[in-house]
């Protein structure tokens, strides 16, 4: 079985998986990495949404052997320490999850829209295709403006 | 238990009535009726049980039917004679701990509760842990989380254990300081002398064991002086959520469980023939193949392999028995099942309509996960369960053990929607761990879910209103729905609150119908009544249950008939309303909402009301249909009184999300059944609202408080739904007839 490094939230990771299991599988199943949530296993619901090399990917979509060599951030590496990332910082003052299933995914899809774009409109906003089944879609909204507010100060 | 403070009461006595017919009592029962009974448990550190008796006797109503105001009202009254109804303790640590006979879905429970504890005890709101409790057969009825009753339910018993707690504590720091209990103050977990001198809860909480008759009065505290209650409050659990570190059922790490997965029929029931697993066994990471009733199980070292290796299964299957049905069909046979109108249509005006509505998914975010570990005398489990009593004996039953012999973990779930109610998983995952002898962790498909599981039953509706001189004389609704499966706990719930179907001559489901479906306004003459259509398929309640289908029809015929008599909508509801704190419900939501201002062309403005749980709600919806294809809800503001919120914030979340599920399935998401098989297989196709369907603008607006604490989950949903269908008929110039609108 082939071995794959990459950095994992800020550590360098060695693990052995074949070349086309799906990220998520080995973060979740191989490493006990558990922020990213499986929801349908085919990049719709999105609720795995992680980062690689900054930038928003599917982890269900994304096989192990395309991340070897690189950086891949999940939840459990956004915040600093105890300090959090603006983005979850939004999350906890707007008291946006319910079940909290999908909020890694959200969080992590505002932050890399925020990166691209750090002043998103409602229009930009509305193009986000993370499921959110508890419905919490415009606590996600303000969440977003509240962060893209911040960075501005 | 030790030396009980009083000792218990005597099991209520509940008289089935006679005579008179079921009638909504005009007076909502109080609390103030029951009585409380708390004790001390044997433990190290403080703590205290509360237990519930019955003061009153219920009225007579229906025969075999006590006379409650609700389905709730029903639920409680199970739960009374249950002794450790819940345990509140506080250790030596300082935490105060509530075990939460409750799951935690995302409805915000846990972190209500929590409030109410800190609340009356004068504890930080950061010193309350409220995990859930696991199954608890003892509790008998009292460990069912749905009907909106949670709140309900634990509002008086908690505040009670939490006050009983709390005037040991004062007791426990009066002996150690030699001083009058009466003199000591409370706050901040801590007890405070006037002389200056405090000591936490943590450093009493051993004394505090040993106080058996408090020193101060263990009552609750007068509403007037909580300081929690009623105050926005964030989740406790969020900090959890945002960083990952929350838990769910497929996130634990139980030693050996290895990921499992399941291989279905292509029609909904089918079975196996015959299957060949050979080359499935032969892939990389395979660990075993058992079979199961449902199905064919697949364990392997990862889901990523045990979904390939399920891929890799050769099964002949039998179709299921639904084979030659398709939506056509099943709605032949729901107009087929529904009685005749009792009003002929003699001399009178009346305005017909018929409604359908599609079935649909309960789709959590979550997938129905369990993890089990079966060994020969013994039996472990995890998973979000809603009913674990009846989990929990479902399984032991299966394994062949006794019940206690069977520990069930409840672990919150990623939303539920009614959904788990039902534990299809967990009984699974405890037939595939005994087959394959290691523990598994079962998890189904997104397929899985929306092919196998359950589903709010498709319904037909058939509705007369009769109208004579500009007012609504009559009003029929004949509702037929496909069975709706309530086998988990409801029947022996509702027996045990005495209810006797056999006596009353009706169905569980129509128990079930009657305790929930109240017409709020007046029209006359009025009936309603359910007809079922059994079929061999996964149903189950969903999110409101019968109100998400009758009050959404109900509150469309409202705008029609308005149209008809030539009246303003929210003018016409107000006129039918005889509960004043409705009327100032709708009054204010005028008021917020911008009831009546000009919209363009292609918008509307749409208004349902709904009232159930011992609440109401109105919502207001601003909509754009410019373009049909793409309806877009652009406002939403809501008003409701639910007597009295404990967390402001976290009903404003319900019934945020209670709008999202109204649009949803008032727009575009349901499920259809073609040839025995359910067409949808995840949210590609199933069209759960995504952010571009939320509204930009919403708001919700609470009435005062006004008395204890009605239902809140699933309160939003009828009126969101209807506000939707009527601002879709108003913004078309049509009549909205099936749901959803573009399916």
């Amino acid at each position: 079985m082939p071995s794959y490094q990459f950095v994992l939230n800020g550590q360098s990771v060695t693990v052995d998986a074949p070349a086309d299991m799906p990220l998520l599988w080995v973060l979740r199943d191989k490493l006990g990495v558990t922020g990213p949530k499986y929801g349908c296993g085919v990049g719709v619901c999105r609720a795995c949404t992680s980062h690689l090399d900054g930038a928003e990917i599917q982890p269900c979509m994304v096989p192990v052997q395309d991340c070897a060599g690189r950086q891949v951030t999940t939840i459990e590496g956004l915040a600093d320490g105890d300090r959090l990332h603006p983005v979850q910082q939004a999350w906890l003052d707007n008291d946006v999850a319910q079940c909290g299933f999908c909020q890694p995914g959200q969080i992590m899809t505002a932050v890399a829209l925020l990166r691209r774009n750090p002043e998103p409109t409602d229009a930009d906003i509305d193009r986000i295709e993370n499921v959110c089944r508890c419905g919490t879609y415009f606590r996600i909204r303000e969440a977003i403006k509240q962060a893209a507010a911040a960075s501005r100060s | 238990m030790l030396d009980p403070l009083r000792p218990p009461g005597p099991r209520p006595a509940v008289h089935p009535g006679r005579d008179s017919p079921i009638s909504t009592p005009t007076t909502p029962r109080s609390t103030g009726r029951r009585r409380f009974l708390t004790y001390l448990v044997a433990a190290p550190a403080l703590a205290v049980g509360t237990q519930l008796a019955l003061d009153g006797e219920p009225a007579e109503a229906l025969p075999g039917i006590p006379d409650v105001l609700d389905l709730g009202d029903a639920l409680i009254l199970a739960g009374l004679p249950t002794s450790h109804l819940l345990v509140l303790e506080v250790t030596a640590a300082g935490r105060v701990v509530l075990q939460l006979p409750r799951l935690e879905v995302g409805q915000g429970l846990t972190t209500a509760m929590a409030m109410l504890v800190a609340d009356e005890l004068d504890a930080r709101l950061g010193d309350v842990d409220v995990p859930l409790a696991p199954a608890r057969p003892e509790l008998l009825f009292n460990q069912l989380t749905g009907a909106s009753n949670s709140v309900r339910s634990l509002y008086d018993p908690v505040r009670v254990a939490a006050a009983a707690a709390r005037a040991r504590l004062v007791t426990a720091a009066a002996r150690r300081w030699s001083l009058a209990a009466g003199s000591l103050r409370t706050q901040d977990s801590t007890v405070l002398a006037p002389d200056g001198r405090s000591a936490s809860y943590a450093s009493l909480a051993v004394d505090a064991a040993a106080v058996l008759v408090p020193a101060v009065p263990a009552v609750t505290k007068p509403v007037e002086q909580q300081q929690l209650v009623g105050r926005a409050t964030g989740r406790i659990d969020a900090r959890d959520i945002v960083t990952g570190k929350a838990k769910y059922a497929g996130d634990l790490d139980v030693p050996g469980a290895v990921p499992t997965v399941v291989s279905r029929p292509p029609t909904i029931n089918g079975t196996v023939r015959s299957y060949d697993a050979t080359a499935a066994l032969a892939m990389p990471g395979v660990i075993g193949v058992v079979r199961i009733p449902s199905g064919i199980a697949v364990l392997a070292e990862t889901f990523d392999q045990a979904m390939k290796a399920k891929a890799g299964l050769s099964i002949g299957w039998n179709p299921g028995p639904l084979a030659a049905l398709s939506d056509e069909d099943i709605r032949r046979k729901l107009r087929d099942a529904q009685p005749p109108f009792v009003l002929p249509p003699l001399l009178t005006r009346h305005l017909d309509a018929e409604f359908d509505f599609a079935f649909v998914s309960h789709a959590p975010m979550e997938v129905l996960t369990a993890v089990a570990d079966v060994r020969a005398d013994r039996a472990e489990l995890w998973f979000g369960a809603q009913a674990p009593i009846v989990a929990q004996q479902t399984i032991a039953a299966e394994l062949g053990l006794p019940v206690s012999a069977v520990t069930l973990h409840v672990v919150r779930g990623g939303g539920s929607f009614g959904r788990r109610l039902f534990f299809d998983a967990g009984l699974e995952a405890a037939q595939i761990s005994k087959a394959a002898g290691r523990p598994v962790k079962l998890m189904w498909t997104r397929n899985d879910d929306v092919r196998h599981g359950r589903m709010r039953p498709a319904s037909h509706h058939r509705i007369r209103a009769t109208h004579a001189l500009g007012k609504v004389v009559g009003y029929e609704h004949r509702v037929a729905t496909v069975r709706t499966d309530f086998r988990h706990g409801l029947g022996e719930a509702l027996t045990a609150a005495a209810f006797d179907l056999s006596v009353a001559g009706i169905t569980l489901s129509q128990a079930f119908f009657l305790l929930t479906e109240r017409l709020p306004y007046d029209l006359g003459l009025s009936s309603q009544s359910l007809a079922e259509v059994p079929l061999e398929m996964h149903t189950g309640s969903w999110r409101s249950v019968y109100s998400g289908l009758v009050r959404v029809a109900d509150e469309v015929m409202m705008d029609e008939l308005a149209r008809t008599l030539g009246q303003d909508p929210v003018a016409f509801r107000r006129s039918r309303l005889s509960d004043p704190a409705a009327r100032a419900v709708l009054d204010r939501l005028v008021q917020e909402g911008g009831w009546g201002r000009p919209m363009p062309a292609g918008h509307a403005q749409g208004v349902a009301f709904h009232a159930e749980h011992r609440s109401s709600v109105a919502y207001l919806v601003e909509l754009d249909a410019t373009d049909r294809t793409a309806p877009r809800v652009t406002k939403a503001v809501a008003v409701a009184d639910v007597g009295r919120a404990i967390n402001p914030r976290g009903l404003e979340a319900q019934l945020m999300g209670a709008l999202m599920d109204g649009i949803s399935v008032t727009l575009q998401a349901g499920v259809h059944i073609d040839n025995g098989a359910v067409r949808e297989g995840s949210y590609a196709d199933f069209r759960y609202a995504r952010q571009r369907h939320s509204p930009p603008e919403f708001a919700v607006h609470l009435m005062p408080p006004s008395g204890p604490p009605g239902g809140a989950g699933e309160l939003g949903l009828p009126a969101a739904a209807a506000a939707v269908a009527n601002a879709w008929a108003r913004a078309t110039g049509t009549s909205p007839r099936s749901f959803p609108i573009d399916f």
